[in-house]
């Protein structure tokens, strides 16, 4: 379909970006991959009267190793993660996560930045993000500012990201060396989530030392399993061990009913994916 | 059997060769005349205006504000055109009181379903015309609505008011009324007192086709002919019913169906849309394309299947069937299409299957609700048959603890037993069940996935098991044309084809079927090649063009190539009749001592000899033809069946239950269809694997859900989950040959098969895996949810539940692949070795 007329822009660096947002206030929308906002325009659910693109931001682009984190441009695609090594090496969640994102089409255009901020809790990186402690660089006309993870997503397509700010930078800790397993429920291949568990462990000496665990499209934003993680430090990585620890995945979740399951049965769901997710993520 | 491309280098016959499609390169990278890639001169744009209610009466409706949008020329209502916008008619009203509403293409006082149009707006570019649509202001009056079919047979709501009833039409088979059989009564009353009785009710599901390519309609109303490109199946039933519902003269009419990008039926329709841009074209004197969105397609293009199944089925003690009762409901939506009624009456001459049943009958309900129409979907009537027989045997099976495929045997038609009148009144043409079956065990290693499901269940294994067997067969060559008379339907069954002997040596093959993605061009090519003898790529195969084709009745059912190819080797045969007595003159020769071959004549018992290009040539000049000969060798012949034809085949299929999410997965899927000769064994791989994957789509994936208000909750492919490539595996095929008895080239259809064929298998194989915890049924499409479901409340009970071992599950890296044992016809290698 033909989206209502609007408005474009296009600039090349982040200082004109956030002019073009100051001058156009609250009608404006950006654009980053457009992975989710062309369907919105085109189904006409949205109708802003300016589009400013961030697709030309060089600057925004790009994934570099700070030492103890990783700084992973808001523009940075999915397949740019999916190729780089120092993620593959320091945040191994992630990939496992954009691994399983959409199809590849989807996957060269989408952008990491993109999906945090248009924040579906079912989408792919918001759990993970979440559960590797990511920080969230927010670039606003007043100068930049940094929002912690459990800070960010806010509610249902809402996050810490103000009118006239952009998201530009996400710096995740690195976690080398930990194990990672992104178990993903669909019931076609490009579905978004119905429900899905981002795990990462470290293991020493058989056991588990510290466990991360992140849970989407269990609530109206990426979830955290706190208990899960807790009930994981010290034990062995074996099925019954892991078993009783993940039997609390779904407390305190709130997860929708739609046609792709019911809030029980995605419940359900959650407790049997953080299993295997763990479980995986430990090597067992 | 490995399938490579043997070019014309290659000797021997067309017919039996995988040709690469000739269609394809233009198909596949899109320059090509797709119906929305035509632009005209001064052509505007329509937009549609439609309820968003699913029954409601228009108060009024509001257009100035629209008319003064930039780049509008204007608002057309039904009011506006009401004498001269035609009807979206029925062919086949089932019975003579059969209800049929009165289906306006664009409604004036009142709309019966969700997406009905209530205005169009013509403007000078389709982005203007979509934002003046939302200018368009309709005071509509909701009412009450009614949606499922089953609660419409009780008429406590009616979809049309003044009908007084929501059912259409009552259709009974019954084989003691037809002297085809016994008395189903009879034989359910004997088997309850000394034999079993198998009760079952089963959903067919709404589903909607989802053509790859939207539908759009150009109408030109400024020639001498009205022209209407338009992405159909039906040209020619189109052009007619154009004439008979507009007044318009049937020789002012041109209608094209250009390259066209899928259908499975869902094209098999005159529709709302093009009687609306028609009225609109006219009204404003101009070219006017209309082309829907996704969103509008899957609301306003008719949808398929959704019935109701009841079946009763009796058998002896040892398993041998003696009747099967059917009662059907089947929904038609909110009015009857093209087809519409006739959809499950189709299905009325399968349910007996591939079996010897001595009494059946078939009741059938059609009902009217307040939904998107219903009618014609890949296998029409069929798939729905099939799968309930499919699932009650194996229920039967299961009652007598038998395999599923001895229960079929002991029921089923033997090879020596063809041509065989069927219980339902079926002459079925061929067959060979036992061979398909023997061949679909051996490249299934049944037995070893047998032995791996009991150890699966021994072990309490969370990942069970399940194998489902779907020995099928279906009519296909709609149809022979006293059939159709028979049942009322408007028009006949017919194919026409005619060949031109272009003077160069090049051959016009001109089909009346309008192939929407099947290969004809090629396949039509492989035949004209053989009987002319001249080589495949000096032929070229028109079609879809009423003013190219004239004569001709389309595509669907399977039909074409058992009907419309046997027209065109009926048509070659002509030619080179009339080639011949050309070529004796020129050869100074009498006509019955020539041979013909290789596209040459030759004198019996000399060298002497003429190639039919070169008699094409002669008689282009006409300078030497027998004294009195009629200039011209072209020839044209109409083809209709006596009977219909009967592929069949056995498909078997292995799936993965994990019983803690109640996630399936495909584990192997064997199809071996016995479809008679093979034209292009390429093009017949391509027709399995699409059907396959459409049924299985059936069972696991796809349904078209409306909430409660009558508003269509899968209304993008966001919710409406069609697979994809990532979603399937690498099926097994093969193919045995009974050849049909039908037509000269032994051919029957393949176009439906694989669809008709997977549901059933794919639904029995994972009621196979559950059926320990005491499971017999999942309702389609068989979700994750419905399966846990299903082993949250009957499994317990059972105390078959299974422990939680860590059994490998899903392998994401390699979603549903399984490698065939070696040797196997592996068809994913196939492709590869192009």
């Amino acid at each position: 379909m033909i989206p209502v007329q609007f408005d474009y822009a296009a600039p090349t660096t982040l200082q004109e970006a956030l002019g073009v947002l100051a001058e156009a206030g609250e009608d404006a929308k950006v654009i980053a991959g457009g992975q989710s906002l062309l369907p919105i325009l085109r189904m006409r659910l949205n109708a802003p009267e300016k589009v400013v693109d961030l697709g030309r931001i060089e600057e925004l682009r790009g994934i570099t190793d700070e030492g103890s984190h990783l700084v992973i441009g808001a523009m940075t695609t999915y397949a740019d993660v999916l190729a780089s090594s120092a993620v593959r090496d320091h945040a191994a969640l992630l990939v496992e996560a954009v691994k399983t994102v959409a199809d590849p089409q989807i996957r060269h255009r989408g952008t990491v930045g993109g999906a945090l901020v248009h924040a579906d809790p079912a989408g792919d990186v918001g759990a993970p993000a979440l559960a590797l402690g990511a920080e969230f660089v927010i670039t606003g006309p007043g100068g930049e500012r940094t929002v912690p993870a459990d800070e960010f997503f806010r509610d249902l397509f809402e996050t810490a990201v103000g009118e006239g700010e952009l998201l530009t930078r996400i710096r995740v800790p690195k976690h080398t060396g930990w194990g990672a397993h992104y178990e993903k429920f669909v019931r076609v291949a490009h579905q978004w989530s119905i429900v899905a568990v981002g795990a990462t462990v470290r293991v020493d000496g058989g056991s588990i030392a510290e466990a991360r665990v992140g849970l989407t499209n269990m609530g109206s934003t990426p979830l955290r399993a706190t208990a899960v993680e807790q009930a994981l430090v010290g034990r062995p990585a074996t099925e019954e061990a892991v078993r009783e620890a993940c039997a609390a995945a779904a407390e305190g979740t709130d997860p929708p009913s739609d046609l792709n399951g019911s809030a029980d049965y995605r419940r359900h769901l959650a407790t049997v994916l953080t299993r295997r997710a763990v479980l995986a993520a430990a090597g067992a | 059997m490995t399938v490579t491309d043997e070019r014309s280098t290659a000797a021997g016959p067309e017919v039996g060769r995988s040709r690469l499609r000739k269609e394809d390169q233009r198909l596949i990278t899109g320059r090509t005349r797709w119906t929305d890639n035509i632009v005209l001169p001064g052509m505007l744009h329509a937009a549609m205006v439609r309820s968003p209610f699913a029954h409601a009466n228009i108060r009024s409706i509001e257009t100035e504000v629209a008319e003064q949008a930039p780049g509008v020329i204007t608002v057309v209502t039904g009011a506006d055109v009401k004498d001269t916008q035609g009807a979206v008619a029925t062919a086949w009203p089932i019975t003579t009181d059969q209800k049929t509403p009165d289906h306006l293409p664009i409604a004036i006082e009142r709309v019966a379903c969700a997406g009905e149009i209530v205005a169009v707006v013509v403007a000078r570019t389709a982005a203007e015309a979509r934002d003046a649509a939302e200018l368009v202001d309709v005071d509509y009056e909701e009412l009450p609505a009614i949606l499922d079919g089953r609660e419409a047979a009780e008429d406590a709501v009616l979809a049309h008011p003044s009908l007084g009833t929501n059912t259409s039409a009552v259709w009974r088979l019954d084989s003691a009324e037809s002297g085809t059989g016994g008395n189903v009564e009879e034989e359910i009353a004997k088997a309850r007192t000394d034999g079993i009785v198998i009760e079952r009710e089963y959903r067919q599901q709404r589903l909607i086709p989802s053509f790859m390519e939207p539908r759009s309609t150009v109408v030109d109303p400024t020639g001498e002919q009205v022209t209407v490109w338009t992405s159909t199946q039906v040209p020619h039933l189109l052009r007619f019913l154009i004439a008979a519902t507009t007044g318009m003269s049937e020789s002012k009419i041109r209608v094209i169906a250009p390259d066209v990008g899928g259908g499975f039926g869902g094209k098999l329709q005159t529709t709302a849309e093009e009687f609306a841009t028609l009225a609109a074209a006219r009204r404003v004197g101009k070219p006017v394309k209309y082309t829907e969105t996704r969103s509008e397609s899957l609301v306003s293009g008719h949808h398929g299947r959704d019935q109701y199944q009841r079946l009763t089925l009796a058998a002896s003690k040892d398993g041998t069937v003696t009747a099967l009762k059917v009662d059907l409901i089947a929904n038609l939506g909110a009015y009857v299409g093209l087809v519409g009624g006739g959809t499950p009456v189709l299905g009325a001459w399968m349910f007996n299957g591939i079996y010897k049943f001595k009494a059946y009958q078939f009741n059938l309900r059609t009902v009217l609700t307040n939904t998107t129409w219903v009618d014609a979907y890949r296998g029409a009537g069929r798939p729905e048959a099939t799968f309930a027989i499919e699932r009650i045997m194996d229920e039967l099976a299961a009652e007598l603890g038998a395999d599923p495929l001895e229960i079929r045997e002991r029921n089923w038609i033997t090879h020596e037993e063809f041509p065989f009148a069927s219980v339902a009144g079926m002459t079925y043409d061929s067959g060979n069940y036992e061979a398909a079956t023997a061949r679909a065990k051996e490249l299934f290693d049944y037995d070893g996935l047998r032995r791996e499901q009991q150890e699966r269940r021994d072990r309490k294994d969370p990942v069970q098991l399940g194998i489902g067997v779907s020995t099928f067969t279906e009519m296909c060559g709609l149809a022979p044309s006293r059939v159709l008379g028979s049942l009322n339907y408007g028009a006949g069954g017919w194919e026409h084809a005619s060949i031109r002997m272009l003077p160069t040596g090049k051959v016009e093959v001109i089909t009346g079927t309008s192939p929407h993605g099947q290969g004809h061009e090629t396949a039509w090519s492989q035949i004209a090649a053989d009987r002319l003898g001249v080589p495949f790529e000096d032929i070229e195969v028109l079609h879809g063009d009423t003013q190219i084709a004239p004569r001709g009745l389309d595509t669907y059912g399977s039909r074409s190539l058992v009907v419309g190819g046997e027209a065109v080797v009926r048509a070659a045969d002509k030619v080179v009749e009339k080639a011949k007595l050309v070529a004796a003159h020129l050869l100074e020769a009498n006509a019955e001592d020539l041979d013909f071959s290789g596209g040459r004549f030759t004198v019996k018992g000399t060298d002497q000899g003429i190639g039919i290009t070169e008699v094409a040539a002669a008689q282009f000049t006409s300078h030497n033809l027998a004294e009195g000969m009629e200039s011209g060798i072209d020839a044209d012949a109409t083809f209709d069946p006596v009977t219909f034809s009967f592929p069949h085949g056995t498909h078997l299929c292995a799936m993965e239950v994990d019983t803690e999410t109640g996630g399936t997965r495909m584990r192997r899927y064997v199809a071996v269809d016995d479809i008679g000769q093979v034209v292009n064994p390429l093009i017949v791989q391509g027709q399995v694997h699409g059907g396959l994957v459409q049924g299985i789509a059936q069972a696991l994936w796809e349904e078209a859900v409306f909430d409660e208000q009558g508003t269509l909750v899968t209304g993008s492919f966001v919710d409406y989950t069609l697979p994809t490539a990532a979603d399937t595996i690498s099926f097994l095929t093969d193919n045995t040959t009974s050849p049909s008895t039908t037509n000269t080239l032994g051919t029957k259809g393949v176009g439906e098969a694989g669809c008709i064929a997977s549901t059933p298998a794919v639904v029995n194989a994972i009621v196979d895996a559950l059926r320990p915890l005491g499971i017999d049924d999942v309702r389609m499409p068989c979700t994750p949810e419905r399966v846990w479901t299903a082993i949250q409340s009957a499994g317990a009970s059972a105390g078959g539940e299974v422990s939680g071992g860590a059994q490998p599950h899903f392998d994401e890296d390699a979603p549903n692949q399984d490698g065939p044992e070696p040797g196997a016809a592996e068809a994913g290698q196939k492709g590869a070795d192009q």
